[in-house]
């Protein structure tokens, strides 16, 4: 083996190898969807945020148009005040709505965007003033369940209406 | 420097003076060395095997330093050496291992080029002179891009033999340069040894339990046994020892000073003692 | 009675004896292999100025243990779609094979079964010639002819193989994504748009692809370190070279399981922990 087939070799090996990694990059992963654009980070306060990650996707419309920054707890307030990163080439009314959803029945939390009517548009450092916190399974039946029980104790006065 | 030997040089390339040294200090496998080898001699050192004679090669190398006396090399006490005074020292020198220790992964060519490469910074074209001039030298000058697996033992040992004088070292160290080559090759490695010695200028240390045949190549001769040099002089001087140990060891006696059996319990005891 | 306890209570000592002995020469082996690397590093100057020996190294670790990864990739991505289909199937979610089939190869299986495959390839490959080496004297030699063989052999061998570990996990993980797709889609009839998009929303450049090539770097070190200490570490004789290539093999497989516990530790559970 000479010189000049080993090198040969090693180039193409570590081509290949360069190559994988950028099939990783742009094929497997999401680097063509904005891993380096510019943010502008606004924030937002809710009630229970469920079961929401740092970096769950930030939609609108069903686009991704930003991901979650931070997650921390507001000891004033007693709600999590979420910070979000949107992408500068989207653009939302400061009246804008922010809703915990959750995408399928047991898949992932992320945060849903509505637009609102307002002429202002969102700055970087703004605080969302409309939100809406997750749906919690559980007090979701509970609710359902009371609900029911109410029903139950009405039922009998209906036919007497 | 209380013993002088005939030394023809005025300085000794190498002056061993009052060396002791042990891997183990409890146990010290050389005891209270002297030797000077002189300058263009070629300089046997003979013994029995794991009389110390190559833990003495490797005092010389500067691999080690003594723990008492003093080893003095090129003009260069080795104890007083740092890393890269070691490997100064170690450019004047050339050494022949026991089995020529070539490296595997390059052509005979390479191998001989190996130390002008790492230690000079020659043009290619000077570098392929010398490499075949070197190889001339000990004939194999065809074989250059023959891999070392593809070499016969003795023509290996050849090889190594101009990979250790490719720098022109003032120094030449053989350790065992003899073993297991057949009497051809045998006879190519004594006529070289001389050969090269003379041609470069060099002084030649040899070391080897070959006594017989280093008796007809060497100027001088020291022979060691348990780490203290018992008998040195010319070879004729040597051949005509009457110590008891010489007369065993030049003329292969099996049995002597030095015995056949290592130390053990009286057999006809020991058997007894494993009957029922 | 008495003589019976103070032979078990010599026996216990003896023992206690043995323990500490072996637990102080591990620790004395890991300080001699750490200082070892530091000597390496500060001598690199050679592999790094004459590239070409490193270059050499390359292809002995990377080049000739490429048959070995890619065909393994593509098996373990099969054998990933195939039982991931079977699971996810029952819960409907057989759409979502991509992101299964991805996230097992980039963020585990990739860096994981690559650096094992490249311990008992090139790192045992690595330790018996270094071992060799030394057995034959070709290290003292070079010693000899005032050649630092730790600069010479062992610096190329060590970046050789440093470099080539993360390249042949990504060609590892490739190849398994390609497996997958070709069992799920090709095969089984996943749909090709699902199998691919929901894999990319899944996938993550940072968290997924940029920790597992993270992995893989710390592995090829470690693995490379192990081999190249091992082999200059062996006794020089035919049974020391022989112990040492399988201590490479063990030490490093052990050292890639640890070390992903722990990477895997430190990466992934970052999330929204408090």
């Amino acid at each position: 083996m000479n010189r000049s087939t080993i090198d040969l070799w090693v180039g193409i090996f570590v081509a290949a190898g360069l190559g994988a990694l950028l099939f990783l990059a742009l094929k497997v992963g999401n680097l063509a969807s904005f891993a380096n654009n510019q943010t502008y980070q606004v924030n937002a306060k809710f009630a229970n945020i469920g079961g929401l990650k740092v970096r769950a996707p930030v939609k609108s419309a069903g686009v991704v148009v930003g991901r979650v920054s931070d997650i921390q707890f507001d000891n004033e307030s007693y709600e999590a005040l979420v910070k979000i990163n949107l992408d500068v080439n989207y653009q939302f009314p400061r009246d804008t709505t922010a809703k915990i959803l959750t995408s399928g029945i047991l898949g992932e939390q992320y945060v849903g965007l509505e637009a609102g009517g307002d002429g202002v548009m969102l700055k970087s450092g703004d605080r969302l003033r409309l939100t809406q916190s997750a749906v919690v399974l559980e007090n979701l039946i509970s609710q359902f369940l009371f609900n029911k029980a109410a029903e139950g104790k009405d039922a009998p006065k209906d036919p007497a209406k | 420097m209380h013993n002088q030997p005939d030394s023809r040089g005025a300085d000794p390339v190498v002056s061993i003076d009052g060396v002791w040294f042990g891997y183990d200090p409890a146990r010290p496998v050389l005891r209270d060395i002297d030797l000077a080898i002189p300058r263009g001699a070629v300089v046997g050192i003979m013994g029995q095997s794991g009389c110390g004679k190559t833990t003495l090669l490797h005092l010389i190398m500067g691999a080690y330093v003594p723990s008492r006396g003093r080893a003095t090399v090129l003009g260069h006490d080795t104890a007083g050496l740092d890393g890269a005074g070691l490997f100064a020292m170690r450019r004047r020198m050339g050494m022949l291992f026991q089995f020529g220790a070539l490296f595997t992964d390059l052509s005979v060519y390479e191998n001989v080029a190996f130390p002008m490469r790492e230690n000079t910074a020659l043009p290619e074209d000077v570098l392929h002179d010398l490499v075949m001039m070197k190889l001339q030298a000990v004939g194999l000058r065809g074989a250059a891009q023959l891999m070392p697996s593809e070499l016969s033992g003795g023509m290996s040992r050849r090889v190594a033999l101009a990979r250790s004088i490719a720098l022109d070292p003032e120094l030449i160290l053989y350790d065992e340069p003899f073993t297991g080559l057949d009497p051809i090759s045998f006879g190519v490695i004594v006529r070289l040894i001389r050969e090269l010695n003379d041609s470069l200028g060099a002084t030649s240390i040899v070391v080897t339990h070959d006594v017989q045949e280093a008796l007809d190549v060497v100027d001088y001769a020291y022979f060691m046994a348990a780490g203290q040099v018992i008998e040195k002089g010319t070879p004729d001087e040597v051949r005509a020892s009457r110590h008891p140990f010489m007369r065993q060891f030049v003329n292969g006696l099996p049995d002597g000073p030095v015995p056949f059996h290592y130390p053990a319990a009286d057999y006809a005891g020991e058997l007894e003692a494993t009957l029922p | 009675m008495m003589p019976n306890w103070v032979g078990m209570r010599l026996a216990a000592r003896a023992r206690l004896e043995g323990l500490g002995s072996n637990v102080t020469s591990v620790i004395w082996r890991l300080g001699f292999a750490a200082r070892f690397l530091g000597y390496l590093v500060a001598h690199s100057g050679t592999a790094m100025r004459r590239f070409r020996l490193t270059v050499a190294e390359v292809y002995f670790a990377g080049v000739l243990s490429l048959v070995i990864i890619l065909v393994s990739g593509l098996f373990v991505g099969m054998v990933l779609a195939l039982q991931g289909y079977e699971t996810l199937q029952r819960f409907g979610a057989s759409e979502s094979l991509g992101v299964l089939v991805a996230l097992s190869l980039v963020r585990e299986l990739g860096p994981v079964v690559a650096g094992l495959l490249f311990a008992s390839r090139a790192g045992s490959a690595i330790t018996a010639e270094i071992g060799l080496m030394k057995a034959t004297e070709q290290i003292s030699a070079m010693e000899m002819m005032a050649v630092d063989p730790i600069a010479r052999v062992v610096a190329p061998r060590f970046w050789g193989g440093v470099i080539s570990m993360p390249l042949l996990a990504a060609l590892f993980s490739a190849m398994g994504v390609f497996g997958g797709y070709l069992i799920g889609v090709q095969l089984i009839g996943v749909d090709a748009g699902a199998f691919w998009s929901q894999m990319q929303a899944a996938v993550d450049l940072r968290n997924d692809i940029w920790n597992g090539v993270l992995k893989s770097i710390v592995f090829g070190i470690a693995v490379t370190w192990i081999a190249v200490f091992e082999g200059y570490d062996a006794p020089p004789t035919a049974e020391g070279v022989s112990r040492a290539t399988t201590r490479t093999v063990v030490t490093s497989s052990l050292a890639i399981l640890a070390l992903d516990f722990i990477l895997t530790a430190l990466m992934f559970t970052g999330g929204n922990a408090p």
